[in-house]
Formats: structure tokens, sequence, C-alpha cells
């Protein structure tokens, strides 16, 4: 039964399914957000919180955050150590220094005399809003948080 | 020109997986679970929908992701939002193996106390993926 249009047939199918497959693997190719690729500082600190600004900090208190990170501020955020290292160069921290064993407690940039002044008209009660939950929640108020914009003209108090 | 147009299929369809999906992770952990265990009977979705549920201590999974893993769930103690879960919701996913493994020792750890088996990871895909919208 191989006839001439029977394989013809055969010919186009093959061809569809290569060219279905082709373009199913082009789209798998492209991840969704392959023009900014976020840095592994952004990547693995905004995923449960704020990408804080890294300048909110200084070096030696995040390598603490850093050597910590299996006990951080109440859940597990370990990374394996070339994630870590990755992360620690970001924030201008040596990557020995932020695997090394710490007793101190990760320091907090809401606990830094600056924060508390920026911040004082802002209440106990508008930070631990349901809307807001928490004053490390930086993004509930200030919409370009992640981008280090923290302005007067952006910020809004949820309620 | 069949066989140039098979070839081409051919070579297509060998070329290396380009990202790890739901289904191969949780085969890959399901054939986990059968190597210590020779009774093992695959992944269950009603397994992992109680897994899920289970609140021991503080948390349970949907805590943080919601009763409905096609929702947008929210940080217990930061607030800042979750994207869904569930790859019926959510392509983005279930899609890199090294991803899903970091976040399962973290949040089993935190929720549960202890890691989760591949067993457990196995039904929670099985429920993730058969998760409805709306459902
Ligand atoms: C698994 C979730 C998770 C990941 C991942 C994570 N954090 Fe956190 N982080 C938290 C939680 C929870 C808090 C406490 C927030 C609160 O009290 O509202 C916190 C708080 C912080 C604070 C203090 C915020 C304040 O109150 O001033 C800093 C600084 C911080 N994280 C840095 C980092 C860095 C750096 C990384 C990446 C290496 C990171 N976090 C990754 C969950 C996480
Ligand atoms: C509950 C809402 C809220 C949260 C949460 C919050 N802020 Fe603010 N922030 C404000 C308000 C209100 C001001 C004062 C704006 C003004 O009048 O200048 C402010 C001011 C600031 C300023 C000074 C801006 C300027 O140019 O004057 C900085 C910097 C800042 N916040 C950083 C942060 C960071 C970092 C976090 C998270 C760790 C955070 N804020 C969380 C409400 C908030
Ligand atoms: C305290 C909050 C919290 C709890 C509880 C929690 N998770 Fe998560 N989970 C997160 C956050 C935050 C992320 C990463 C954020 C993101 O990717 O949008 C995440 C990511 C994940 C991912 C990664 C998926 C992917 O491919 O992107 C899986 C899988 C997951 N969680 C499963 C679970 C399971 C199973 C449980 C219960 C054992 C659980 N989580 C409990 C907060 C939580």
């Amino acid at each position: 039964m191989r006839t001439r249009s029977g394989i013809r047939r055969i010919d186009r199918i093959v061809w569809s399914l290569a060219t279905v497959f082709l373009a199913h693997a082009a789209v798998a190719a492209v991840p969704p957000a392959q023009a900014a690729k976020p840095t592994a500082y952004a990547e693995e600190c905004g995923a449960c919180h704020t990408a804080y600004p890294t300048r909110l900090l200084r070096p030696a208190d995040w390598a603490v955050v850093l050597a910590s990170l299996d006990r951080h501020f109440g859940v597990d955020a370990s990374l394996d150590s070339t994630t870590r290292a990755a992360v620690a160069t970001q924030l201008g921290v040596d990557p020995a220094v932020s695997s090394a064993a710490t007793a101190k407690a990760a320091p907090r940039i809401t606990q830094q005399g600056w924060f508390r002044e920026e911040h004082d008209e802002v209440s106990a009660q508008q930070f631990r809003s349901p809307a807001v939950r928490s004053a490390a929640n930086c993004n509930a108020c200030h919409a370009g948080a992640d981008r280090d914009q923290f302005d007067e003209h952006s910020v809004r108090i949820p309620r | 020109m069949f066989r140039k147009a098979l070839l081409a299929a051919t070579v297509l369809l060998a070329a290396p997986a380009l990202t790890d999906t739901p289904e191969s992770l949780m085969r890959g952990y399901a054939e986990q679970a059968r190597t210590t265990s020779a009774s093992y009977a695959g992944p269950s979705p009603a397994a992992g929908r109680r897994l899920f549920h289970q609140q021991p201590r503080d948390w349970s999974c949907a805590t943080c992701h919601t009763d409905q893993p096609t929702a947008t769930g929210r940080h217990a103690i930061t607030g800042k939002a979750i994207g869904p879960l569930s790859p019926v919701a959510n392509p983005e996913r279930l899609r890199d193996a090294a991803k899903v493994e970091k976040w399962f020792k973290r949040n089993c750890s935190d929720t549960l106390g202890r890691p989760c088996t591949p067993a457990e990871k196995a039904d929670l895909i099985a429920f993730l993926l058969g998760a409805r919208e709306g459902a």
C-alpha cells in the first residue's frame, strides 16, 4: 500500500510533527524573564520579601545575615555554597566570611536609627495592618522598593 | 524526501530536554521512592492534598500558598505576594529541579519540622498538577 500519495502523506505528517516540535522547543527555550535575568541577590533574596537595596546595611552586617541563612528570622533560607558565594560577592562580602558560623543576631534594616527617624510618623498599627503585615514589607508602601525608590511621592500607606 | 524528514524529526526528538517539567520531576521522585520500597504504589494526589494541609506546628503549606494552589498566596511573616504554586495556573512552576529541591528543603523543614521524603514530594507534585482552577 505504499503509494506515492501515501508516502507524501506520511511525509507531511512527519514534517508537521517536526514543525510543531520545533515551535514548542523555541517557546520552551525562551524563559519568560529573558530580557533582564535577575541577579543572584535579586532572585534569592527577593523571593520572600523585598530585595532590600544593598546599600541599606554594611557589608559586615550582610556577612552576619549570610552566615545564618538556615535560621533566618524564623525561617529556613539556606542556599547551596555556590549560590551563597555569588550573593556574597554582590553584597561586598568575602565568600569565606559568609559561610563562617556566627553567634551574632542578624541585623535588621528596620531597627537602624535612620529607619526609625524616617518612619516616625508611621504608627505600629499601620505597620502591622493586614495589608502591610510587617515593617520589613517595604513594597507594601514603597512600590519601587525593589528598585531602591523611596521618595515621598511614591509612598502610599495601604489601608 | 521521507527519509530526510524522518531524520530531521529524529534529531529534534533526540535533542536533550531543554527544561525540567512537572511530570519529569514527579517521575524522578517516584523512581527514588521505588528504590527504597518495592511496594511503592506511585504518586497519589490525595496523599499530596492531605500533606499540603497538615499543620503539625505553626504553619501548613496552605498558610503561605492558600487552600487553593491555583490562587496567589502570601508569605505568613513578610506579607509578600507569592504567585500560584500549581503549574496549572502558573506555567513557571516546577520547571527547575534544583529550585524545587531548594524550596522543598526549606518549606518542609519550616512547616513539618523535617525533610519531605521522595514519595511525599511526588505526591505533592501530583496534587499540584491535578489542582483545578477555581476548584
Ligand atoms: C525563605 C524566605 C526568605 C528568604 C529566601 C530570604 N529571607 Fe530575609 N527574611 C525572611 C523573613 C521571614 C524575615 C523576617 C521579616 C519580618 O520580620 O517581617 C526576613 C528578614 C530579613 C532582613 C531583616 C529585615 C528587617 O526587618 O529589617 C534582612 C536584612 C534579610 N531578610 C535579608 C535577606 C537576604 C540577604 C537574603 C538572601 C540571602 C534573604 N533575606 C532571603 C525570609 C526570607
Ligand atoms: C507602612 C508603610 C511603610 C513601610 C512598610 C515602609 N515604609 Fe518607608 N516610608 C513610609 C513613609 C510614610 C515614609 C515617609 C515619606 C515622607 O514623608 O517622606 C517613608 C520614608 C522612607 C524613606 C525616606 C524617603 C525619603 O526620600 O524621604 C526611606 C529610605 C524608606 N522609607 C525606606 C523603607 C524601607 C527600606 C522599608 C522596608 C525595610 C520601608 N521604608 C518600609 C512608609 C513605609
Ligand atoms: C512561610 C511561607 C511558606 C510556607 C509555609 C510554604 N511555602 Fe512554599 N514557597 C514559599 C515562598 C516564599 C516560595 C518562593 C516564592 C516564589 O517563587 O514566588 C515558595 C516556593 C515553593 C516551591 C517552588 C516552586 C517552583 O518551582 O517555583 C515549592 C515546590 C513549594 N514552595 C512547596 C511548598 C510546600 C510543599 C509547602 C509545605 C510543606 C510549602 N511550600 C510551604 C513560601 C512558603
